[in-house]
């Protein structure tokens, strides 16, 4: 390339025309050159490309089939969380830029929250950092607090992100199945359980974090205190960090008390606690969630949120913030709806698991959160003429969605390569869901055997 | 007593190496200042009058309508907001666009930035990073593990002693040249630039295309300010140059087209194979945007789409209005004794203030650069917000430009008018 002046600043249609043919005359030249395109993903999100919802919600968006896959609610948020997110949008201010870390009535707001639940200080501006959902704070905790060399115990089955978030920071997951102990007629999910002893061989020095899931996703188990105290143990004989993804932390149904295990001696000082407003409110299209924890950990967040997207949709926060203020200041009565969510998704839970026993199905029912477990083994259905390679819980739920109308999520899709075939046999149901749904649900659980 | 392994454990610092060298952010400390001293704030970039009818409007409706927008939607985008992306910027570009493949939506163009640093650069990986830059891109490389290499624009003063333009800083062909190696993965181009306003001419553009043609690198497009130009000039997008579009991803935001900054709704376009990536990183990190943002944006942009070139379009009134309020703001700079340099394109505003060294003196053994000094001590002192320029270059250039600040000027008359008057009363003081 022959550059004939040094002021390039084009001054003219003639300039600009030459230039132009130089550039098409040079592409042309070097268009092998860019066929052999050298430009590669980066290694650290090789293999990293292929996900279950990618799959299995474009089958739901199909408005013929009942969709009981994907965790979102088709029931409508409570309306004053609507009417909070109307009136922030009319104030001028509130749709610009707001606090990096947080908008500032939004971290005061959660921090009041918190600071009843956990019974201990909480800095608002020092142990929060706000994030796009939680899928966003498990990022920005991985990030900050993981690296190549570390390994990470990912208890299963488990919300499939963790294990190529734990992957994309370059360390190793380490798998520990839940075991079901019980041989009932009705099993609950209290009895997957951990066996202490596999757990503690889990850890060894290289052991960065656990990431616990509590109430769980997906079998809706919600951890005991005992079994905390266990993990508990473990953290602070090896000195682990905890990363508590407590997103479902409102739902838990009679009988069962949620516990964070940053409340547990020695604990507060390693555990990260991320939370939800799309689970806690039932708007997980507004992808807010968070952090809490000590400064000297939420401070590495901070640093890779505000080396990421730095701030949150402010409107959004300011609403969100509305929305806590009214239940804090109800957080006694039965009315909050931290607590008649739960008891609404109670009485749905129970009639689910009723239905899918009444198919001849096995359900695990939930102790907690939004979603049931089911063991379809029972019903025998013979895919073995489908595709080998593909576990049977996914040809199951193909085999559903396409002859019953009725999708769910395959459960291997949250296991370790290991462990699949033990988990292969269950699928999980979403029942977050408004009554017409879950009648048109009935209508096909009670034909099921009819076809 | 602790055993050998665990001794070592805690020896290690408990944050991961890829935040090193990263944890600093002008923009924190800033808007820390700004909240408790700044009576007017010209400093960070965002407008101070309200977003367009329109847009509010959309989103009063998308809240009526139905409740199922409070709920996840497709995690690359919004279809309704991808498929008049595609529209828009298939016109745009003169090329048939997939929204599915082509067009991704993000939580800001910062979170598309993030996307592509963590998608394409690798350990030892080159970046060029052209000066002036949005401070992000080089935390963002460095945090991919990449290194940053920069090449400034040069300021060429005019002979005749009239006023700068952005247009008069440049590249330099050769230093420019000089910057690929082996080893550059990709170039950042922003344009219209911030915080100068430069917007590049053809020519420039197709300098940088060449080389990122002859050296097969990638080009990340930052093009948020793309309806922010003056003067009759054009937006050119470097992706539409021979060679480009399979080699770039262009960046936008619906903050700065719809001054809507807190909404956080960017995007990115591409091609396939480069989009893909994107996606993957996506997924893994963020995975779904906010969905009512992205119904009222697909809105908006319907307007825009039927309005395009016609005077009601908000993309043709927007830079008038701006324009003038850039016309205000120099010449009552000029008035003051500050320089300002006229930009073409973007909301920022970069002053030479050097006739008020004398008002506020350097600090010899400090280690913040005399232009954080004095963007310090006019917020605490005068009550007036603006941007030390060095926080725009890398760490040795900056010290060769310690006399800009950099102002906003997207803001209502008033708060113009309050910070004209607050450099005026100063200047007065001074003369006195």
């Amino acid at each position: 390339m022959f550059y004939a002046s040094r002021s390039f600043c084009c001054r003219g249609i003639r300039t600009c025309q030459l230039r132009t043919d130089l550039l098409s005359r040079s592409f042309k030249h070097s268009a092998s050159a860019t066929m052999a395109f050298r430009h590669k993903n980066t290694r650290r999100i090789e293999g990293l490309d292929s996900n279950v919802w990618v799959e299995f919600t474009k089958v739901a968006a199909d408005p013929s089939i009942v969709n009981l896959g994907q965790g979102l609610p088709d029931i409508s948020p409570p309306s004053y969380v609507k009417e909070e997110l109307a009136k922030a949008a009319a104030v001028d201010r509130l749709n610009q830029y707001t606090r990096g870390f947080g908008h500032p009535s939004l971290v005061k707001a959660l921090s009041q929250v918190y600071e009843r639940v956990c019974g201990r200080k909480i800095d608002p501006l020092t142990d929060i950092l706000v994030t796009v959902g939680a899928y966003g704070s498990l990022f920005s905790t991985i990030q900050a607090l993981i690296e190549e060399g570390d390994e990470v115990i990912i208890i299963e089955p488990f919300y499939d992100c963790y294990e190529p978030m734990v992957k994309m920071a370059g360390a190793k997951p380490v798998f520990i199945p839940l075991r079901c102990k019980s041989n009932g007629n009705t099993v609950y999910s209290a009895d997957w359980v951990l066996d202490p002893a596999e757990l503690a061989n889990k850890f060894n020095s290289k052991t960065k974090a656990i990431i616990l899931n509590t109430p769980h996703n997906p079998t809706g188990k919600v951890f005991t205190r005992e079994e905390l105290q266990v993990i508990a143990d473990l953290c602070i004989k090896h000195d682990t960090l905890c990363i508590s993804d407590e997103v479902y932390e409102w739902l838990v149904y009679k009988g069962n008390k949620h516990i964070k295990i940053a409340t547990l001696p020695g604990m507060w000082e390693r555990t990260v606690t991320i939370g939800s407003a799309g689970k806690t409110y039932s708007v997980t299209g507004w992808k807010l969630g968070w952090s809490i924890g000590p400064e000297h950990l939420i401070k590495h967040l901070q640093v890779v949120h505000q080396n990421t997207l730095y701030t949150c949709a402010t409107p959004l926060q300011e609403a969100l913030a509305q929305a806590f203020w009214i239940d804090y200041k109800r957080m006694d009565d039965p009315d909050c709806y931290f607590y008649s969510l739960s008891r609404e998704l109670e009485s749905k839970r129970d009639r689910m698991a009723q239905l899918l026993k009444e198919a001849g199905l096995k359900p695990i029912v939930p102790n907690g959160g939004y979603f049931m477990i089911v063991d379809v083994s029972t019903l025998n259905v013979d895919l073995s003429d489908v595709d080998e390679k593909q576990p049977y819980d996914y040809k199951f739920v193909r085999w559903m969605i396409a002859s019953k109308k009725l999708s769910a999520i395959p459960l291997s899709a949250f296991c370790g390569p290991e462990t699949k075939k033990q988990f292969e046999k269950y699928i999980r149901f979403c029942f977050i869901k408004k009554d017409s749904t879950l009648d048109a649900a009935e209508v096909i659980l009670k034909n099921w055997n009819k076809q | 007593f602790l055993s050998l392994p665990l001794q070592a454990k805690m020896s290690r610092p408990v944050q991961a190496r890829r935040l090193e060298g990263i944890d600093k952010n002008i923009w924190v400390d800033f808007v820390k200042l700004a909240g408790t001293y700044a009576k007017v704030n010209l400093g960070q970039g965002f407008p101070d009058f309200p977003v367009p009818d329109f847009l509010l409007e959309a989103l009063r409706q998308a809240l009526g309508g139905n409740h199922m927008l409070h709920q996840y939607t497709r995690a690359f985008g919004h279809p309704p907001l991808v498929n008049v992306l595609g529209q828009l910027f298939g016109k745009l570009l003169g090329r048939e666009l997939d929204p599915m493949s082509n067009v991704m939506v993000t939580v800001g163009a910062y979170q598309a930035l993030f996307c592509c640093f963590q998608a394409f650069v690798d350990e030892g990986d080159e970046v060029i990073i052209i000066e002036p830059f949005f401070d992000c891109y080089m935390p963002m490389v460095k945090m991919a593990g990449g290194t940053p290499v920069f090449v400034p624009l040069r300021p060429n003063a005019p002979k005749d002693g009239s006023l700068m333009s952005s247009a008069d800083w440049q590249l330099d062909p050769a230093e420019l040249a000089s910057k690929f190696s082996e080893r550059t993965k990709a170039i950042v181009v922003n344009s219209p630039n911030n915080p100068l306003g430069k917007v590049f001419s053809q020519g420039e553009l197709e300098l940088i295309a060449e080389l990122c043609v002859k050296h097969d690198i990638l080009c990340i497009s930052d093009e948020v300010y793309e309806w922010l130009v003056y003067d009759g000039r054009q937006h050119i997008r470097i992706a539409s140059l021979p060679g480009m579009w399979d080699r770039t991803v262009i960046i936008g935001s619906a903050g700065k087209t719809f001054s809507a900054t807190g909404w956080k709704v960017g995007w990115t376009v591409g091609p396939d194979r480069l989009m893909r990536h994107l996606r993957t990183v996506h997924q893994n990190s963020i995975y779904h945007c906010a969905t009512i943002g992205q119904e009222a944006v697909a809105q908006g942009f319907q307007r825009e789409l039927t309005l395009y070139g016609k005077p009601d379009s908000y993309f043709v009134q927007l830079p008038r209005e701006l324009q003038r309020k850039r016309d205000m703001l120099v010449q009552s700079l000029v008035a003051v004794g500050m320089k300002p340099i006229i930009p073409e394109g973007t909301y920022f505003l970069v002053a030479d203030i050097s006739e008020f060294k004398s008002e506020v003196p350097d600090v010899p053994d400090s280690d913040e650069p005399y232009d954080y000094i004095f963007t310090k001590w006019m917020m605490k002192n005068k009550g007036l917000a603006a941007i030390p320029l060095s926080a725009f270059f890398s760490e040795t250039s900056g010290k060769n430009h310690t006399n800009f600040i950099r102002f906003c000027f997207a803001k209502e008359e008033a708060t113009l008018k309050a910070a004209i008057d607050i450099l005026q009363k100063w200047k007065e003081e001074k003369t006195s």
